[in-house]
């Protein structure tokens, strides 16, 4: 069917996929008319494109330790971006951001900046010096730089936290929409979750997630904006939403005049019966908070954010798997453009979501009405059984009022097609695309700690010797067990005191960040700082976290702590970043220069031409 | 100066570049953020616009400028590197 390799015909191969899914669409919609339950709807969808992953999981099964490893250095540019997006969005990111929007408003938005911003630092600090240096894991570049397996070690260890600490909220975040999609008990879709993403990286490694992350990269950005431009055009907000929104943005301000931002009480919450988890309107969406205090808890927010995005190893080491230094730095600017598309998205769809409840005017509209009559309305009862929304008439005037309706913020994602009146082949296609978004991230971040562990940890340190075979062997046992140690606190329901996703960058950015930058802008950097750094970083980070958020400090330290600076348990990367920053520099200043041998090492870095640092095996 | 080193400052010069533009994108403009909310762009308040889509568009022009920079940089030096590399 195709001439030539594969590499020349991706464009082909993946343009021939898209077509396929989108004829996949039209045919579930065919279904869909056609009297198919909304169940099978789901059922089918998710099956579908699972069973698609597995097949490439599969087709890119390899026994090469470099395309294992870094998938033969051949992913080009544009694929590279498209890899990387999906391997960055989460599920959380899928789900989960148009909800923060939707209630957080100005401030949330902060890790919208947080969240891009963090690639100029890859593209300026990072990725081509890492792709230069030839390395197979963050470890590894940090281990040769320095040289020694303790700081070798150390770096494994951070990384390690900072994964799994991510990990498991995604196989979770899988386990839910599977659970959901295709019917089954949480317990159980925590499993075919960790199944899926295991056919997916174990074969293949590398090469295998690269080329699923671009089929799920498809998959997921098909299904976020299909509903943003259609439920654009169907409230009025018109064809494309990005850029004409103002009014409706202008309108929404009026309507929180209108109704009142109120704060409703812990004490009255409680009374009410509302289930944990879900959350109300009490901010303004565009307006920003008054005062310092608000606009450094903004600022620290992106800074932590962007910081953690330029330390986290699993995006680190997808610019490994490019051509040339060149390709390196291209395909950041692709990645950011692949994840612009999304995350300027998110915003719009918070905004029409917003406006399809709030606004009296819109059919979609609820506060103002009658409570009766909102209860009677079929989405509402839907999603009030699964406890994802709640009614609580604080004032007893039977009236809803914006502070008296309650929802998990995964729903404004969820149900926002169904509200404002799209056929479910929609709800359908989101799963999908939430499955897809979950997947991809949770592979990249099972293949990173595995990688580490393999390759770091057993063969450099323990046996150097090991042949080709058995690393790779090893390389599977451990991915199969890292995925299995996550399903199985996933399972447990324990990620909730796990916390929250953000302390993985905040973990990162404590430890990593400034041995990596250092490793390349300053040639003084020495060993003993490093290992005295990412010490120093990671456990003053992590006492802080101990110290500031509450389910630790109760116990730990015996009560709540007001947290020092506004720097709060999301923050604690400001602590642990600059604690690294300093004892690694004195540190460095203290003990002896690296040698000539490393010195060189870090000029070669530092060009884009000649022989990488560590060879093509190693 | 070597042409390695004088390589390595343009880089560095460069770096310095944009990271300002980068911090003015990310960090300045919203010290002013209930300021800039008094204007408005497309109909958007400026702050919620420069935060939900201006800052982020601003990053994505930032790297493919950056990329494009360097490249040049690179062959000024004889550091290009060939497409079959």
């Amino acid at each position: 069917m195709f001439k030539g390799d594969f590499i020349q015909n991706l464009p082909k191969i993946y343009g021939t996929y898209t077509g396929g899914f989108l004829v996949f669409i039209i045919l579930m919609a065919l279904a869909e008319q056609a009297g198919v339950s909304a169940k099978n709807i789901g059922v089918m969808f998710v099956a579908f494109t699972v069973l698609i992953y597995a097949l490439i999981g599969y087709l890119s099964r390899t026994i090469q330790v470099d395309a294992y490893y870094v998938a033969g250095r051949q992913v080009p540019t544009v694929f590279n971006g498209m890899a990387t997006a999906a391997d960055w969005m989460s599920g959380a990111s899928f789900v989960a951001l148009a909800g923060g929007v939707y209630f957080g408003g100005y401030t949330y938005m902060a890790f919208l900046v947080g969240w891009t911003g963090g690639y100029v630092l890859v593209a300026t600090l990072m990725a081509p010096y890492l792709r230069k240096f030839g390395c197979y894991t963050v470890p590894d570049f940090i281990g040769t730089r320095y040289g020694g397996n303790l700081v070798r070690a150390c770096a494994v260890f951070v990384l390690f936290i900072a994964s799994f600490t991510y990990v498991t909220a995604q196989i979770n975040a899988t386990g839910t929409i599977a659970s959901r999609a295709l019917g089954i008990k949480f317990e159980y879709g925590v499993w075919v979750g960790l199944i899926s993403i295991l056919i997916c990286s174990m074969l293949g490694g590398m090469r295998a997630v690269t080329w699923t992350q671009v089929a799920q990269y498809i998959v997921l950005i098909i299904a976020y904006l299909i509903p943003v431009f259609w439920i654009s055009s169907n409230v009025g907000g018109g064809i494309f939403p990005h850029l004409m929104l103002g009014d409706e943005v202008a309108r929404l301000g009026e309507l929180e005049q209108q109704f009142g931002l109120v704060k409703n009480s812990a004490a009255d919450m409680k009374a009410a019966g509302v289930p944990g988890g879900l959350k109300y309107i009490s901010g303004s969406h565009s307006g920003v908070p008054e005062g310092g205090m608000a606009v450094w808890k903004y600022l620290s927010l992106a800074i932590c954010m962007m910081v953690g995005t330029a330390s986290l190893p699993h995006i680190l080491m997808r610019y490994f798997t490019t051509p040339t230094v060149r390709a390196a730095r291209k395909s950041v600017a692709w990645s950011l453009f692949f994840i612009f598309l999304l995350y300027s998205s998110a915003p719009m769809l918070a905004t029409l979501s917003k406006l399809a409840l709030m606004d009296p005017n819109l059919p979609t509209g609820i506060i103002g009405k009658s409570i009766s009559e909102v209860q009677s309305i079929e989405w509402v009862q839907r999603w009030s059984e699964v406890k994802q929304v709640f009614i609580a008439d604080f004032n007893g005037d039977g009236i809803l009022q914006l502070n008296e309706w309650f929802m998990r913020g995964d729903v404004v994602v969820l149900a926002t097609p169904e509200v404002a009146g799209l056929p479910f082949v929609i709800s359908g296609l989101v799963f999908a695309g939430g499955m897809a978004a979950a997947m991809s991230t949770a592979d990249g971040l099972v293949l990173a700690i595995s990688n580490a562990l393999s390759h770091d940890i057993y063969y450099k340190i323990i046996n150097p010797k090991a042949e080709t075979a058995k690393r790779l062997l090893v390389a599977r046992v451990l991915l199969v067990l890292i995925g299995a140690a996550g399903a199985y606190i996933a399972s447990f329901r324990l990620t909730s005191i796990l916390g929250s996703v953000a302390w993985a960058f905040d973990f990162a950015m404590s430890g990593l960040f400034f041995p990596l930058v250092l490793g390349v802008w300053w040639k003084r950097a020495t060993r003993e700082g490093a290992i005295a750094g990412i010490i120093a970083g990671i456990v003053s980070g992590t006492v802080y976290l101990t110290w500031v958020f509450p389910k630790f400090s109760v116990p730990l330290w015996g009560g709540v702590n007001t947290p020092f600076l506004g720097i709060d348990h999301l923050r604690f990367g400001l602590i642990g970043a600059p604690i690294c920053l300093v004892v690694m520099v004195v540190v460095s200043l203290m003990t002896k220069e690296p040698s000539p041998a490393t010195q060189k090492l870090v000029d070669d870095t530092r060009i884009p031409t000649g022989k990488a640092i560590l060879g093509k095996q190693h | 100066m070597s042409n390695k080193d004088a390589y390595w400052n343009k880089t560095k010069n460069h770096m310095i570049v944009t990271l300002v533009l980068w911090a003015f994108f990310s960090l300045v403009i919203f010290m002013f953020g209930s300021e800039l909310n008094t204007m408005s762009f497309l109909g958007y308040p400026l702050a919620y616009y420069m935060t939900a889509q201006g800052s982020l568009l601003a990053f994505v022009i930032i790297l493919f400028w950056t990329a494009n920079k360097q490249e040049k940089i690179d062959e000024e030096h004889g550091f290009s590197e060939r497409e079959d590399d």
